[in-house]
């Protein structure tokens, strides 16, 4: 079988969730060979890789890699779809993930498909664009296949794999370290899990009314395990930060569980949220758009709701 | 210092978009076209990096006859001339072939710095700014919250999961900037004035020697093999707080196995 070949994600040396949903959806297609990129690997590591399948895991472990933005990657990947002629390339679609497929696509003059959220025999990938609008079937019709793969897309199951190790020594180019990492900062955050990624993540809007209040939105995401994000509504307002903004112009997530609390549901926060499998929506006003998406809506003050939700939750743990 | 601002015009989002039934591709007819956000936070960092440190703001944007209206709302707000590509043979590129197309371009009109949005809303892929700096040889400063010049020295924030990046580069460099970066200026009517007297260059595939066989919807590099306008969700329960509502929606969480 085809060698389909994953992007590794980690972090602190471990591999992500999302690098296991690709390995498995690899798996269904091809021979899952995962491709680290980075310091940090390890026999953990390793192990994590075998569990959900990789039949080979190619390590290029300098430093190198991670000290300039983007382009190592681009260029690991580029050598490995040269020498090993790959099926396929898989990516987590993230912001750095789509440019590493991008970059990689330009490199081996491949097709490149982004945001996927299901990819079947031939490759074809499912997208959903448009806020949610529109179902896409697209594929690749030159080169290598390279997908970029939304987390959350398929569940992670394990399946041993042999994670034969093989050194991949590259020799970066001058343009490859033209952008050179000086400092990595590292904010906030604290025990959550990466918005992006996260199985449960439960939002608040201009509904909360402040940023004191997004205290009872971050209690009820940790009662479940959850991220927290927010509206454009309530970043504007300076109430949560940017980063943790959902939605058009902001980050797109596609959890297990999505909870809305206090917001309408314009297509700018629908458009970064549409893809949830279930949709849990609280909200005083029942004329409220995000109603039309919800699975189960609560038509109330979140003031009075989000906190007797968490109580609930505690107590039935 | 020459700086190239790109922007896209693209369908607003306010309106039904919808892809064309013929050769499946954006259909830019049946919803009005505006200004990308993002790029708005590009032209706005492209005027000020011009106030700063002096120097020229050409606005480049690849797209058809319509999107005029965009290359003028990038003039009123203060950019000082504009390069556009259109050509009937550019119709549905893809990422990588609109990538090329600009390249070329750029090529052509030289540039110390180019500026653009992180992405689009229409088609949203995030990588033509990685792509631009792949194919110009030039550093790439992508994701960018905040960014500095000094000389030919440049530094930016680069967003990332855990916060940011400190990245160091010199120029010329590709730029693609973040919401939030600044605050983008509304054009004064002046400006608005002013930009109907702004030189605007329009360039045709020949121009910017971009090869026809690598551009357009027939040569893409991937491809729509079917759509459909995704079926309404099914309608789910909605209830009215009743002094339980929290009680309620655990109940929900559990039967879905959340809790």
């Amino acid at each position: 079988m085809a060698e389909i070949l994953v992007l590794v994600e980690h972090v602190d040396g471990d591999v992500k969730k999302v690098t296991l949903e690709l390995l498995t959806l690899a798996r269904s297609l091809g021979e899952p060979a995962a491709v680290w990129a980075g310091p940090g690997y390890s026999e953990i590591a390793k192990g994590r890789l075998a569990e959900f399948g990789a039949e080979r895991v190619y390590v290029a472990d300098s430093a190198d890699i991670v000290d300039y933005v983007v382009a190592p990657k681009a260029e690991l990947l580029a050598s490995l779809v040269a020498s090993r002629s790959p099926a396929a390339v898989l990516v987590a679609s993230t912001a750095e993930g789509k440019e590493v497929a991008g970059r990689l696509a330009v490199k081996t003059d491949s097709g490149v498909i982004t945001d996927a959220v299901g990819l079947g025999e031939g490759f074809i990938a499912d997208q959903s664009i448009f806020g949610g609008g529109v179902n896409v079937h697209s594929r690749v019709s030159k080169g290598t296949p390279i997908i970029a793969v939304r987390p959350n897309s398929t569940a992670p199951v394990p399946a041993p794999g042999a994670a034969v190790e093989e050194k991949v020594d590259v020799a970066l180019t001058d343009a490859a370290r033209a952008a050179k990492i000086v400092e990595r900062v590292k904010q906030e955050k604290g025990a959550r899990p990466e918005l992006t990624e996260a199985a449960i993540v439960v939002s608040g809007g201009r509904g909360v009314g402040s940023g004191e209040n997004f205290a009872i939105i971050e209690k009820l995401a940790d009662s479940l395990g959850a991220a927290v994000g927010a509206s454009r509504a309530a970043t504007d307002a300076g109430w949560y930060p940017h980063a943790f903004q959902v939605g058009q112009t902001g980050k797109t997530v596609s959890p297990q569980l999505y909870i809305a609390a206090g917001i309408s549901g314009a297509i700018q926060h629908r458009a970064g949220m549409q893809t949830s499998k279930t949709i849990v929506v609280i909200n005083k006003d029942p004329e409220a758009p995000i109603f039309e998406i919800a699975d189960f809506g609560i038509v109330g003050d979140l003031n009075q709701v989000v906190p007797q939700l968490t109580e609930e939750i505690a107590k039935r743990k | 210092m020459n700086i190239v601002v790109c922007v896209k015009q693209v369908p607003d989002t306010a309106t039904e978009r919808k892809l064309r039934s013929d050769d499946k591709t954006l259909d830019r007819d049946a919803a009005d076209g505006v200004i990308n956000e993002l790029c708005e936070y590009a032209v706005e960092e492209a005027l000020r990096l011009k106030e700063a440190h002096g120097g020229e703001v050409t606005v480049l944007t690849m797209g058809p006859d319509k999107a005029t209206d965009t290359i003028r709302k990038a003039l009123a707000m203060g950019a000082d001339k504009a390069v556009h590509l259109v050509d009937p043979a550019l119709h549905g590129s893809d990422a990588l072939s609109t990538s090329y197309a600009m390249a070329q371009t750029l090529k052509k009109i030289g540039f110390d710095l180019v500026i653009l949005g992180s992405e689009s809303t229409d088609a949203r892929t995030g990588m033509l700014a990685a792509m631009l700096a792949e194919r110009l040889g030039t550093p790439q400063l992508t994701l960018a919250n905040k960014v500095e010049i000094s000389g030919t020295g440049i530094t930016v924030q680069r967003v990332t999961d855990y916060g940011f990046d400190k990245v160091e580069a010199s120029l010329p460099a590709v730029v693609s900037v973040v919401e939030k970066i600044n605050e983008p200026r509304y054009p004064s009517f002046k400006g608005i004035m002013a930009a109907k007297k702004k030189p605007v260059q329009t360039f045709g595939i020949a121009d910017a020697e971009i090869d026809a066989a690598l551009v357009g919807v027939a040569n893409a590099w991937s491809e729509v093999a079917d759509f459909a306008v995704a079926p309404p969700r099914a309608a789910g329960t909605v209830v009215k707080d009743e002094g339980d509502g929290g009680v309620k929606t655990a109940d929900f969480l559990a039967s879905k196995k959340f809790i």
